[in-house]
């Protein structure tokens, strides 16, 4: 092995970006004050109180903006779990005397689906729709599911792991025509591909900040002006009394920046990372016998490579992808702590063995074209090396 | 990444026995019924010792790992010292294996006394 290749392979390659994103340094940079110096609380009557104020309404402009909102609509949480969990429970409880009955879906992230799920055990009833083979939904299914009780749809924008992208605008007419109040998980969307909540039509919609190159623990749930919502969360009245609890000011801060950083890039962001993703995607085809891409090849998220190999094992290959630095993720039962195979992977109706042997590589703006390369020069000895141990492979 | 100890990653790493024997005196394979993968073991049995082990394993690293241990640990040995070797012997050699692997390590020994058992069925006829 020449010493170049040797350097390079001690090089870290991060294709997780749907777990999270690498802060943006002008990000990083913007937040440091508000630890060391103004490190005030927003409710405070004092010089230190009124600059942390300023600084998370000047935050709360530039976030809104970014999914074309006002400031006003925007409710800071502390993550998308927390926002989806705030827009579940709050918009059902507020709605709790006009109906019980909530429509999602079944490729859900946990924190729509958990919630819907104690929900039911307290007396709503929850409808979930399925989807295509390509995880698309058919927005007929919804209308079916609708009935004199129903009070909230909820459907994510983009799915985390797949990256199809669904047809937010017809439900949400859908929703419109029957007064139902309608909610988007859009963690994997907003920073990514344009938002519009206006022109989307939607009523209430999480987003979260270390999806977008900013901080951890920090996310938002924009509501409609005029939308009734209780909250979860019992204590002073930050958030106009909607999200109690003393405001991440850093984090915030560093939110605003990042979510007008994405604004600015966006178009060059996805022309980028979809260059990337096509790249990889033919190049491991190309490479690879018995593979498959899931997902869809027209809606996806710009940085969705989501692959099946065919005879092997999700975390085995991650297991040789990190030994060589580089991180992915996998919907095999054996990575997940419950060993049970992504319930999206299901609902797309994928065989339990290519379930078993799915990759999921998200990239990001920071990914480059070498590391491409790098993987398309890796990837194929490992599964041929696990394809080889394996019982089930047939030539 | 998952909180493998060094021996799995090794064997993980540098399974050893990786294969198939074509006329194996014994075959044994057996599925996870909790995670639905597959482990085959093939055996060549000698004056009643092992002479010869394969192994393949569709699975997670510590599935293959524990493959690699078994063989390892039963290849020369009498079919009678084979049939003890215990699960737990096995996630112990290996340092150890992380609460929700243990199920794997189940798989290992399983499929290797059951390609033992094929043997002496096809023997005993
Ligand atoms: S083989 Fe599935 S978790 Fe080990």
């Amino acid at each position: 092995m020449n010493s170049k290749i040797k350097k390079d392979s001690k090089k870290r390659i991060f294709f997780d970006n749907a777990s999270t994103t690498r802060i943006d340094d002008q990000v990083f940079k913007e937040m440091e004050s508000y630890f060391r110096e103004n490190y005030g609380n927003p409710s405070s009557l004092h010089d230190f109180g009124e600059l942390a104020k300023n600084a998370v309404e000047s935050a709360r402009k530039k976030v809104a903006n970014l999914v074309g909102a006002s400031a006003e609509e925007i409710y800071f949480t502390s993550c998308g779990t927390e926002s989806n969990n705030l827009a579940l429970w709050g918009l059902a409880r507020a709605l709790k005397g006009k109906g019980n009955h909530v429509i999602s879906s079944v490729i859900e992230h946990h924190s729509v689906l958990n919630p819907l799920k104690e929900m039911k055990k307290n007396g709503w009833n929850i409808s979930l729709v399925p989807v295509d083979k390509c995880g698309l939904i058919n927005t007929k299914d919804i209308e079916n599911e609708i009935t004199d009780s129903t009070i909230l749809i909820s459907i994510m924008h983009a799915n985390n792991e797949i990256g199809t992208i669904q047809k937010l605008k017809e439900i949400s007419l859908i929703a419109k025509k029957n007064n139902i109040i309608f909610h988007s998980d859009g963690v994997a969307t907003a920073g990514i591909i344009p938002v519009n909540v206006r022109e989307l039509g939607i009523d209430a919609y999480s987003f979260s900040a270390q999806q977008l190159h900013g901080p951890k623990g920090v996310a938002a749930l924009f509501i409609k002006k005029g939308t009734g919502i209780r909250p979860i969360f019992l204590g002073g009245t930050q958030e106009k009394g909607r999200r109690a609890g003393t405001e991440n000011v850093p984090g915030i801060v560093g939110f605003g920046k990042a979510c007008e950083l994405a604004k600015i890039k966006m178009e060059d962001n996805i022309k980028y990372i979809s260059k990337l993703r096509d790249n990889l995607i033919n190049g491991i085809i190309n490479k690879v016998k018995d593979v498959k891409l899931n997902g869809s090849t027209t809606d996806r998220l710009p940085g969705n490579v989501h692959i099946s190999f065919k005879y092997i094992e999700g975390e085995s290959i991650l297991l040789m992808l990190n030994m060589e630095g580089i991180a992915a993720a996998s919907g095999s039962s054996c990575t997940s702590q419950a060993l049970k195979s992504s319930h999206v992977l299901n609902a797309i109706g994928l065989s339990p063995t290519m379930a078993q042997g799915s990759v999921l590589f998200s990239l990001g703006k920071y990914n480059t074209v070498e590391e491409v390369s790098r993987l398309l020069e890796v990837l194929p000895p490992i599964v041929k090396r696990l394809r080889e141990m394996s019982p089930i492979y047939k030539e | 990444m998952v909180a493998y100890s060094k021996k799995v990653m090794e064997h993980f790493m540098n399974p050893r026995n990786v294969g198939e024997i074509k006329d194996a005196d014994g075959i044994g394979e057996i599925g996870n019924p909790v995670c639905g993968d597959m482990m085959s073991f093939y055996i060549k049995v000698k004056d009643n010792k092992l002479e010869d082990i394969k192994f393949k394993t569709f699975g997670c690293g510590a599935a293959i790992a524990v493959s690699s241990m078994v063989s390892e640990a039963a290849k020369g040995k009498t079919l009678d010292e084979a049939l003890r070797i215990t699960n737990k012997d096995i996630a112990k050699k290996l340092g150890g294996l992380p609460k929700n692997k243990l199920h794997c390590s189940n798989l290992g020994a399983d499929a290797l006394h059951k390609a033992i058992k094929d043997y002496l069925d096809k023997k005993g006829k």
